[in-house]
């Protein structure tokens, strides 16, 4: 199993305790392509948030390829998001005033790889998402779908063993939506990423071959989508 | 590195305004800095002119007045030194410290050239003098041994009172008792060395120019040298000299010497019937503990100059700090996206230390760069005038300019500060959770 939770919760403490995490158990094998759906509030942006080792959780054990991702140094943590983990968030969150290029060449950056090594292969994934006439311009100059398809490249640059996708499609229209989920199953069909997906819309996770139901904490339902007819509407399309 | 610069070049260029304002502090704290220390040197420098040229390993003594009374005699009483001192100072008594013993005898007199002449004061000299008053002869030569023994009529003059005495307008000699400033006021430029083996008359008698000195800003430049035992023959006093000069050893702190000087002070007053502690009766004057001294003085002004820079630097810093703080609250954001994607704490601290330490440096280099312009302006005005006290040409400012030491000094203050500046506001951006980060707008 590429990624095993076993019993994780989470409790915020900001005055009144919170229990967002009531025992979470869960395991995503290498290649996956999995969605994780739940109402505003049921936890899963803190699932997510666990996943990408962007915060910490109270108990249990969490496993990226058999390695327990517990009490890590922020150094530590750092450097697995580096190695593992793309992140691909709603906002894309490109660094304003850098190029498409530089944000590609960002995760390179902190791995110490060589400039022009680093330029050469953020080109190659810009080349790669179509966006090769795009590398100099600056993020406010191009649209929601170029932007994403950036954050998409950057993501895989460091080629990590997990992309985890923050509603990566909510700040989209529905024809650049699609595009973006045919991307990531692209993706997955050929190159054998694992992604998880993190949304609210039922279209988006029925791109996907696996729905994880998240509800008050805990686990509910896991819905096997290989045929993917889960959503109600739009089987052809990501209704908005 | 070039990755970082990149990274804190973007950044300023995006706030220029707001870098230039802050960097302006950090500019006029430096620029004060160094033109304080500047003039501060300048101060130490006037002061020090001409004592710094003299070897510090010197004492002079010369008779005073006593001022109690002893052995049956009133205070009050003048005390004369005479050859017996002299013999008494090189004697076995104080063999352990006194090395060469030189006494001088002076006398005022008036010299002489065609129609030229200036007051001024003969003093017989020994060779040594040269030595222990590091003169600088720049034509011809000091008194010699063959002087003394042959008791020659010849005279060292120093530049200012060569060019009196060849100058063309003889009007300048009348008011030329003292030195001549930096010897341009007023007098033409003169080859002083035409005078070298000419002939001045001094009294009644002539005397050979065998040396010109270089004239300096302060001490007195009436004086010339001419033979000890010549002057002491022709305007003999019997025994007595003026003062005697010695040159010592073994004394290196400023506790032996006063040791030294009380015995030497007992030994000597004895011998002229005056109280052996009575300070008045005979005056030391101690090149050694004089220059401890002067140094001390140096040292202490030159550390209140800095701790004046210091806290003028020290707004500017406050400023450069708190424009990294409201740099970080702008970025958080951004730094949350580069935690996300594998940025470390120290990547992140990193990034605003160099920031910090780069706008406090570049704009502490252009502060110096103008301090040190301000200096040498200073050096080219008010280090080129001097002011007329009772008739003596004193320099206000000497050479007001900073060492390389203050520039490395200052460098290495750049830093530390750029450093500090930075760290509060690098570690609060280091420390902000990535999650938190990434939420922050």
């Amino acid at each position: 199993m590429l990624i095993e939770l076993k019993d994780v919760n989470k409790t915020y403490n900001n005055g009144q305790p919170l229990h967002v995490l009531k025992g979470i158990d869960l395991s995503i094998d290498r290649g996956e392509f999995v969605s994780i759906m739940g109402a505003s509030g049921s936890g899963k942006s803190t699932l997510l948030n666990i996943l990408g080792i962007l915060d910490n959780y109270d108990t249990g054990e969490y496993y990226i390829d058999g390695r327990l991702i517990k009490g890590l140094t922020e150094r530590q943590a750092a450097d697995y998001r580096n190695r593992m983990i793309g992140f691909i968030f709603q906002s894309f969150n490109l660094i304003g005033f850098k190029t498409a290029v530089e944000n590609v060449e960002l995760p390179l950056f902190y791995q110490g790889v060589s400039r022009h090594k680093r330029h050469e292969m953020a080109m190659e994934y810009l080349e790669r998402l179509g966006l090769t006439d795009w590398a100099g311009h600056y993020p406010n100059e191009m649209s929601g779908g170029q932007k994403q398809r950036v954050a998409i490249a950057r993501a895989l640059i460091t080629n990590p063993k997990i992309i985890l996708a923050d509603e990566p499609t909510g700040a989209l229209d529905s024809k650049t939506s699609e595009e973006v989920m045919q991307l990531l199953t692209q993706l997955n069909r050929e190159e054998k990423v694992t992604i998880i997906v993190v949304t609210h819309e039922s279209g988006v996770a029925n791109c996907t071959d696996k729905i994880i139901h998240i509800k008050d904490g805990i686990i509910g339902q896991i819905e096997d989508n290989r045929r993917h007819q889960s959503s109600v509407f739009g089987t052809s399309t990501i209704m908005k | 590195m070039r990755d970082v610069f990149v990274e804190i070049w973007e950044s300023i260029r995006r706030n220029k305004l707001r870098t230039c304002l802050t960097g302006f502090a950090v500019s006029w704290g430096i620029f004060m800095l160094i033109v304080l220390l500047g003039a501060g040197n300048g101060l130490m420098n006037a002061f020090m002119m001409g004592g710094e040229d003299i070897a510090t390993n010197t004492m002079q003594v010369g008779g005073g007045r006593t001022s109690k009374p002893y052995d049956g005699l009133k205070e009050g009483r003048r005390i004369r030194l005479d050859d017996r001192d002299v013999a008494l100072t090189g004697g076995e008594l104080f063999s352990a410290h006194v090395d060469q013993v030189i006494a001088t005898v002076s006398s005022g007199v008036t010299v002489n050239y065609g129609k030229k002449y200036f007051s001024g004061l003969i003093e017989g000299n020994y060779p040594e003098r040269q030595e222990m008053d590091k003169i600088e002869v720049r034509y011809g030569r000091f008194i010699n041994e063959k002087d003394i023994r042959e008791r020659r009529k010849v005279v060292v003059l120093s530049e200012n009172q060569a060019e009196i005495l060849l100058g063309s307008d003889a009007s300048i000699s009348r008011f030329s008792l003292g030195p001549l400033g930096n010897g341009k006021k007023g007098t033409k430029q003169v080859d002083v060395q035409r005078l070298l083996g000419e002939r001045v008359r001094i009294g009644t008698f002539a005397y050979r120019v065998v040396g010109i000195t270089k004239s300096d800003r302060m001490s007195d430049s009436n004086l010339f040298y001419a033979p000890y035992t010549t002057v002491k023959t022709i305007y003999g006093k019997g025994q007595d000299i003026d003062d005697i000069t010695f040159t010592f050893h073994g004394l290196d702190s400023e506790a032996e010497n006063e040791a030294f000087e009380e015995q030497y002070r007992a030994v000597v007053n004895l011998r002229h019937r005056a109280a052996p502690d009575d300070n008045r009766a005979l005056w030391i004057w101690n090149r050694f503990t004089q220059n401890l001294q002067m140094n001390r003085g140096r040292n202490i002004l030159s550390t209140a100059l800095w701790i004046i820079g210091l806290f003028t630097l020290l707004g500017g810093i406050v400023g450069v700090s708190n424009i990294m703080l409201i740099t970080v609250k702008e970025r958080t954001h951004e730094f949350g996206i580069r935690k996300a994607i594998g940025a470390g704490p120290w990547d992140i601290m990193k990034l605003i230390l160099a920031e910090s330490v780069s706008i406090t440096a570049f704009f502490g280099y252009v502060g110096m760069f103008l301090g040190m312009l301000a200096c040498l302006l200073l050096d080219k005005t008010v280090g080129q005038s001097t002011v007329s006290v009772m008739d003596e040409q004193i320099a206000m400012l000497v050479d007001p300019t900073v060492g390389l030491d203050v520039a490395l000094g200052a460098t290495v203050v750049l830093i530390v500060a750029g450093t500090i500046a930075g760290l509060f506001p690098a570690r609060k951006a280091a420390q902000v959770r990535p999650i938190e980060a990434l939420r922050a707008e």
